[in-house]
């Protein structure tokens, strides 16, 4: 169910452009405080250059640099860092959420305070929408299969 | 006749829709009910508060923080429940 | 009447896409086309949102610093910033719904709804 195609023209193309795919959604995430961009975004552009490997190659490739235990970490890290970044406003008697009390920690003011605990909460927003697209796709490619696809490729 | 019942049921709930249209304001219009309330506040505001000059990203991530908590979990929820769903381990046969 | 169609023109399209929608999720009989219709259904009704946002004049919802914002010439951010997380719920349903119909094929071996009704009532 799951072919081996072997095209040098798409394989070769995949590979120039994936790491300019991974550079790009850094950027647009980096970006979302001044121009359209943030979290979701660049989330989704690194999770498509993930599945472009996958799809130009065949899916070890895809599953050698991104193992399914670093993806089901990289799941939880996400919504780790968001939460734990409102929760530590709460060690400060602040409300949870609350960016300014990030100023006890941080060497900047409140108003810049702020502007920290969004690029936070971003990364945590972007290291978790990119694993799951990831798992997901992996997941309904392989009907769940994952060992057995490998081993039959690996023949 | 599934298909001729379920032709009939979309246009009178098309026809509903359109005679609701009347009652909507003008396209692009500045005074509408949508554009009076709470969005003049964060347009003025996200500069001097937050220091971040996209007011989409100030409001998703600080005024409104709390829904992008939960949708973040959702979207982990749902990639818990597929894993749950489809993966089968090699001890079985099943 | 001509007035009436031309300042509430853009309405008429996301009604209509809504009813397209509408349209595949009753009358298809393939399970896969009723999902299909569900998502158009669903992204109808985004964009929907989204537009009513807009204003004469506006540009996009980005400050220029440097001089006090008035709100009458940035767009409204607050459609922008509900539908991006009903764009992400949208995305985990698809997913799910999906993850189900691979089981549904697994195990009954068709997709057409009637073949699945008769399997399971025997």
């Amino acid at each position: 169910m799951v072919r081996n195609l072997d095209d040098l023209i798409v394989r070769t193309c995949s590979r120039i452009m994936v790491p300019f795919l991974q550079i790009y959604s850094l950027y647009v995430y980096v970006h979302g405080h001044t121009s359209p961009g943030g979290g979701f975004q660049g989330g989704c552009i690194m999770a498509a250059s993930f599945i472009l490997l996958a799809v130009a190659y065949d899916i070890g490739e895809a599953k050698r640099r991104f193992s399914e235990r670093l993806n089901a970490l990289f799941c939880c890290l996400g919504v780790f860092i968001y939460a734990g970044t409102g929760a530590v406003s709460l060690i400060f008697s602040d409300n949870f959420l609350d960016y300014s009390a990030w100023r006890h920690i941080l060497p900047a003011g409140p108003v810049m305070a702020r502007y920290y605990g969004i690029a936070m909460i971003e990364l945590g927003v972007e290291i978790t929408v990119m694993a799951v697209m990831v798992s997901i796709f992996l997941d309904l490619v392989t009907a769940g299969e994952q060992e057995a696809v490998l081993e039959r490729n690996h023949d | 006749m599934n298909r001729l019942l379920s032709l009939c049921i979309t246009v009178l709930a098309g026809l509903l829709l359109l005679y609701g249209v009347e009652e909507f304001p003008r396209w692009g219009d500045p005074q509408q009910p949508a554009n009076v309330h709470v969005s003049p506040r964060y347009i003025e505001k996200t500069l001097p508060e937050t220091g971040v000059p996209n007011a989409v990203t100030s409001v998703l991530a600080d005024y409104r923080g709390y829904d992008t908590m939960f949708e973040t979990s959702v979207i982990f929820t749902a990639g818990v429940a597929v894993m749950m769903l489809l993966r089968r381990s090699r001890g079985k046969k099943s | 009447m001509i007035e009436y169609l031309l300042v509430k023109h853009s309405y008429w399209f996301y009604i209509a896409m809504i009813m397209v929608g509408f349209y595949g999720m009753m009358a298809k009989n393939n399970l896969m086309k009723k999902l299909i219709g569900m998502n158009i259904f669903q992204w109808s009704i985004i964009l929907y949102y989204i537009s009513i946002g807009s204003k004469k004049g506006g540009t996009l919802p980005v400050v220029v610093t440097g001089q006090a914002a008035r709100a009458a010439d940035y767009i409204n951010p607050l459609p922008h910033v509900l539908m991006l997380t009903a764009i992400v719920v949208g995305v985990a349903t698809t997913g799910i719904a999906l993850a189900l119909l691979v089981i549904l094929y697994r195990k009954y071996g068709t997709l057409e709804e009637d073949e699945i009704i008769k399997a399971i009532k025997q």
